[in-house]
């Protein structure tokens, strides 16, 4: 291109699509200023990378919840507000159901199932526990999904996505406060601490290994007293500290997530069932049109979505440690940044703008005090409705 | 481009004599029309009130609109057809400026308005009516019929608010309900003033269109498709309205589907076909033409 | 439009034939016996009757207010705007910050009071312009997500560190972040006829004030129920405000216009009206009255924080116009008064005066029989009524997504539009059965 031809792109540019040469210039202008910080040594970079690790773990979940998200966008044509009602339910339903299986015989049933009694869980003492927890958590989610599919969104298929929405907002109340009669409104305990993988600098040497949930680094006597130690050939560092680190729920997290959407992927991709719902997505009329028997697409838009939701709640709240009647509707505009940046409709969409949001919300400390952290992940949200709807892969088909 | 005579020709009913004084008695026009203007008609611009020129509009790789090219005089009925895909719709959105074309012109009044907004243009004058007939559904047929009127002083928010300036608004909202009143009889759905037009039949629907376009105070009405689907009685009372209201000075460019009826009742015709205009002329003219012939021809094989 | 279906709403809408006014106090009447019939069962005096009396009527009041102006963006218009909560805290804050003394904590600028609610109007109107600008032509779920979005990040803000305290231009003003703001509260206005110094507690009461309180406590009424009694008249005198206002708004061709937005806009554009200039009028002058409303209901007591505005107010103000009805002024009114004063506050009444204390203190343990479940459901009430809230709202939306006043014929016009010249109304709804088109049959 000769330059006058750039020079006309260019202007074509700036007239036409003033919003995103504003928001590229943004995302210039920080990440110059994130590199000065690094070199400069105003941000460490072991604090860097566990923010941005922390973001990453994080966001595999909110893209986990919004997988399902996205499927009901897409194929059901509507916002569903209730979503994040849904992953409240699935986690308490994983982690009842995990109390009871796990504190059998320290306390009575109903205290367990209500989690009130608390049996100390944790991956590292009760990986199995914690597995069945999992598995109840999407099961549950399941039957939740189908019952309100029937009870609510049945009878109003063909109700515009409007309607739905509205819908959704009652389902949401009703979920949210049917949790609060049974479970009371506080903010419960869940998990115990859990070990740590951790690359640590201790006594002049830098190495990873185990650190168990009661050590601090600060207390050790030296790396003998890290299970699993390996010495790095880094350079020395007078300081005592754990550089970077990731608990074993996290870790889980991660697993967990990256195999589920693997499993999503081929669902779609290889099977018959997966290729239908691509289509659907596409185009619900022509669908039907063409003997794709709708209904039970639908049916199953609502499990494989409603089981990941409830395991994407379970595993957060194992990841935080905590957890309220409330914590998923709070979640809800996160897991919509992260599907409508990914593109609704797309899974993939959902998983790399869950893992966008999630560092966003992380990384963002370097440059906002944290009450505001949130605010610049909502604002990535309207941004993206506002000057690229579609997301990044938007317009793709569910895959 | 042959000049037609302005009410030669064409085989429709009895028309409603056009007064010497050319200034239609029903249209309040700031600019009142000369009276020479029925010499002048032919050769001055003003006897152009609408002019596309070289009209191109792409939609991603496709061309809908190749270079079209015509006019329509004032105080006819002129009549624009083509086969299937043949660009009409596209031309027509482009003229009312729901696209904006990607290259050439439309002038109306001599006015260059490519590109304008459609309530900019349909400010100005130029109105048009919908194929589906899009009736405001959940409003009643009065609603719709006084939604329409340009220049409604009550449209200002603090005018209809303040008690001081709200007497004028009630006034001119008087004039026109009777206005709507008697729109609604001509077209014999007066009975139906208080029914959501949602209920109504779509046949009913269609006069509720025009009764509508009319309340605007129109220099020149579109008429996108406006007997699809109707029943002969209906059609019949449609075009005989048409007829009347070009006597009383609108200029109408009609698009139809069916060349029957542009046939019958347009002096002037133009005839699109892959994005591009193939004929204009009288009736006979273009029923003649061998172009055309195949070019229909071509669409039935 | 089905006539056909009459359910019980409707017989009672019939009673009061068209007169909207009648209508409205009617329905209030009907809740103030329901909840007279339960202060009486409970145990109330008086004093207690009238001040239960007097809150359920402020819940309504200001429920009132908050579906009118999202009626005028939801029901009127279209828009679809669950941002409600932001703009009913920018009004707040901004109307607090002008008022509040400089020598409170956090410090304000000490305006007088009407200056301070016209500049809180005005900032919200701008905000609501703000977003407008770029958002209004966002498809509907689009928008809603947007502005309830931007509600939560201007939550944020007012919590945040920055907007605690800050100083512009030599002056120092804060939100108060966390902490939350004092000032004067919309009380102040009318107590200044009952005691000497409004702003300070305890103060002597004027000639006026002693009359009044005299009076009220021969017949038992305190002193506080009194002066709250004279806030709720003030009020009420907003909320009649905003019901005339929009009531003009939506008589008239303006309303008109916005009628015809919602249904299809390209027709409104194509018949000449600029309707994204009507749509950011509506907008900003909606968002006005939903920052107004937030200082004068939700900052009645002198003191918000940032949780006083999270996303649920806006959820419980639409459910509430649902219920009424939206795109009914009237039809607002009733839905905020029923939502409000039925569900929103008599549940809690009940379970607060008729909870006896002994009911089980967890689920498990309320599952133990019939009476110990009606127990903990009665303690518990608060997050009962909201899944019945939740439930009903579903209900509505499958089988009478029109609520109460929906589906009336509301004509957008200045004047009787079925009248004709000399008066007379000519048989124009429909009378003769629509026939294939135009025949005449007479």
């Amino acid at each position: 291109m000769g330059v006058a031809e750039q020079l006309s792109v260019g202007r074509k540019l700036v007239a036409e699509r003033p919003g995103a040469l504003v928001v590229g210039l943004v995302g210039v202008l920080l990440l110059v200023d994130l590199v000065r910080k690094l070199t400069t040594g105003a941000l460490p970079s072991p604090r860097f990378a566990s923010l941005l690790l922390d973001g990453l773990v994080i966001g595999l979940a909110y893209g986990l919840a919004g997988i399902g998200l996205s499927m009901t966008y897409s194929i059901l044509n509507f916002a569903n507000f209730a979503h994040g009602d849904t992953v409240t339910v699935g986690a308490f339903a994983g982690w009842s159901v995990a109390y009871v299986v796990g504190g059998l015989g320290t306390a009575g049933f109903g205290s367990l199932f209500l989690l009130s009694s608390d049996p100390g869980l944790s991956v590292a003492n009760a990986p199995l526990v914690v597995l069945v927890g999992v598995v109840a958590a999407g099961v549950g989610t399941v039957v939740l999904s189908l019952a309100l599919d029937r009870i609510v969104y049945r009878p109003m298929r063909d109700a515009g996505g409007i309607s739905l929405l509205i819908a959704s907002i009652g389902v949401a109340l009703a979920l949210r406060y049917l949790v609060a009669f049974v479970y009371g409104v506080g903010v419960k305990g869940i998990t115990a601490a859990s070990p740590k993988l951790a690359l640590l600098s201790l006594d002049g040497a830098v190495g990873m290994g185990v650190l168990g949930p009661d050590q601090r680094v600060g207390e050790l006597a030296g790396p003998s007293e890290v299970a699993y130690y390996v010495g790095l050939p880094f350079a020395n560092r007078n300081v005592t500290e754990v550089l970077v680190g990731l608990t074993f729920h996290q870790i889980a997290l991660a697993l967990a997530a990256g195999g589920l959407m693997l499993g999503i992927h081929l669902l779609l991709q290889r099977t018959k069932l997966g290729k239908a719902m691509r289509a659907m997505a596409d185009n619900k009329a022509l669908a039907r049109v063409t003997g794709i028997p709708t209904e039970r697409i639908i049916r199953m838009t609502w499990v494989i979505g409603g089981g990941l939701t409830g395991v994407a709640g379970f595993l957060i709240v194992l990841e935080r440690g905590t957890m309220s009647f409330s914590f998923g509707w709070i979640l809800l505009l996160f897991i919509f940044a992260a599907v409508i940046l990914g593109g609704i409709g797309s899974v993939y969409g959902a998983m790399v703008g869950g893992v966008v949001i999630g560092v966003v919300d992380s990384v963002s400390i370097i440059w906002l005090p944290s009450s505001l952290t949130t605010a610049a992940a909502f604002a990535i949200l309207i941004v993206v409705l506002l000057l690229k709807p579609d997301g990044i892969f938007g317009g793709v088909t569910t895959a | 481009m042959s000049e037609t005579d302005a009410d030669g020709g064409a085989a429709g009913p009895a028309e409603a004599e056009i007064p010497e004084d050319a200034t239609a008695p029903e249209i309040d026009e700031p600019e009142a029309q000369d009276s020479e203007v029925e010499e002048s008609a032919k050769t001055t611009p003003r006897s152009l009130p609408l002019r596309v020129q070289n009209l191109h509009k792409e939609f991603g790789g496709i061309t809908a609109v190749d270079g079209a090219t015509f006019s329509v005089e004032a105080e006819s009925l002129t009549g624009l057809i083509g086969p299937n895909g043949a660009g009409k719709s596209t031309t027509f959105n482009c003229i009312t400026g729901v696209h904006r074309p990607t290259s050439g012109h439309v002038y109306f009044r001599d006015e260059d308005i490519t590109g304008l907004a459609p309530h900019e243009i349909a400010q100005r004058g130029l109105v048009r009516t919908f194929q589906i007939a899009r009736e405001l559904e959940e409003m009643t047929v009065m609603e719709n019929m006084m939604l329409a009127p340009r220049g409604q002083v009550g449209e200002s928010l603090v005018r209809s608010v303040t008690p001081g300036l709200r007497g004028s608004v009630v006034e001119q909202e008087t004039e026109l309900r009777e206005r709507a009143w008697e729109t609604l009889d001509l077209f014999e759905i007066d009975h139906l003033a208080g029914e959501y037009a949602g209920n109504l039949s779509g046949g009913q629907r269609k006069l509720l269109e025009m009764a509508r376009v009319l309340m605007t105070d129109p220099e020149m009405v579109l008429l996108d498709e406006p007997l699809a689907g109707v029943n002969p009685t209906l059609e019949e009372k449609l075009l005989e309205r048409v007829h009347e209201l070009r006597g009383e000075g609108y200029t109408f460019l009609l698009v139809e589907h069916d060349m029957d009826v542009i046939m019958e009742n347009c002096e002037h015709v133009i005839v699109m076909h892959q994005g591009r205009v193939l004929a204009e002329g009288g009736p006979d003219e273009i029923r003649s033409n061998e172009q055309v012939i195949e070019a229909y021809l071509g669409e039935n094989v | 439009m089905s006539d056909d279906v009459r359910g019980v709403p409707d017989r009672v809408v019939d009673l009061f034939e068209g007169n909207d006014p009648l209508l409205i106090v009617g329905t209030m009447l009907g809740i103030y016996v329901l909840l007279t019939a339960a202060a009486v069962a409970v145990g109330f005096d008086l004093n207690g009757i009238v001040n239960t009396l007097r809150a359920a009527t402020v819940f309504a009041a200001g429920y009132g207010m908050l579906v009118l102006a999202l009626n005028l963006h939801w029901g009127y218009t279209g828009l679809f705007n669950i941002g409600v909560a932001g703009f009913m805290a920018v009004g707040t804050y901004v109307t607090a910050m002008l008022s509040a003394a400089p020598s409170s904590s956090p410090p304000g600028l000490g305006l007088p009071l009407p200056v301070a609610i016209l500049g809180g109007m005005a900032a919200a109107a701008i905000v609501g312009l703000l977003t407008a600008l770029p958002a209004l032509r966002l498809r509907a779920d689009y928008l809603a997500i947007v502005t309830v979005a931007l509600s939560e990040m201007i939550r944020l803000f007012v919590k945040s560190r920055i907007a605690q305290e800050f100083t512009v231009a030599g002056v120092t003003l804060g939100t108060g972040g966390g902490r939350g703001i004092n000032y004067p509260s919309p009380q102040t206005i009318v107590t200044g006829l009952l005691v000497k110094e409004p702003r300070s507690p305890g103060s002597e009461p004027t000639a006026f004030g002693e009359a009044v309180f005299g009076a009220a406590e021969s017949v038992g009424i305190s002193e506080s129920v009194v002066s709250g009694l004279f806030y709720l008249v003030l009020l009420l005198v907003f909320t009649g405000a905003f019901y005339w206002l929009l009531v003009r708004i939506a008589n008239s061709p303006f309303g008109r216009v916005l009628k015809a937005i919602r249904e299809d806009e390209l027709v409104a554009s194509s018949l000449g009206k600029d309707t994204r200039l009507f749509k950011l009028k509506v907008f900003a002058v909606g968002c006005a009255l939903m920052g107004l409303g937030g200082y004068l209901w939700i900052g009645r007591s002198g003191y918000v924080n940032d949780l006083s505005f999270r996303p649920n107010i806006t959820f419980f103000v639409f459910i509430a116009l649902i219920i009424g009805g939206a795109g009914s002024n009237t039809g607002s009114i009733l839905g905020g008064m029923v939502f409000s004063a039925l569900l929103f506050y008599f549940p809690q009444f009940v379970s607060q005066n008729l909870g006896g204390g002994s009911a089980p203190d967890s689920f498990a343990a309320a599952l133990g029989s019939a009476g110990d479940l009606f127990a903990y459901a009665v303690a518990n009430v608060s997050s009962l009524r909201f899944v019945a809230i939740g439930i009903l709202l579903v209900y509505l939306m499958q089988n009478r997504p029109e609520g109460i006043l929906g589906h009336r014929k509301e004509d957008a016009a200045s004047v009787d539009l079925l009248e004709r010249g000399s008066g007379r109304r000519p048989a124009a709804d429909g009378g003769r059965p629509p026939d294939s088109g135009g025949e005449s049959d007479e």
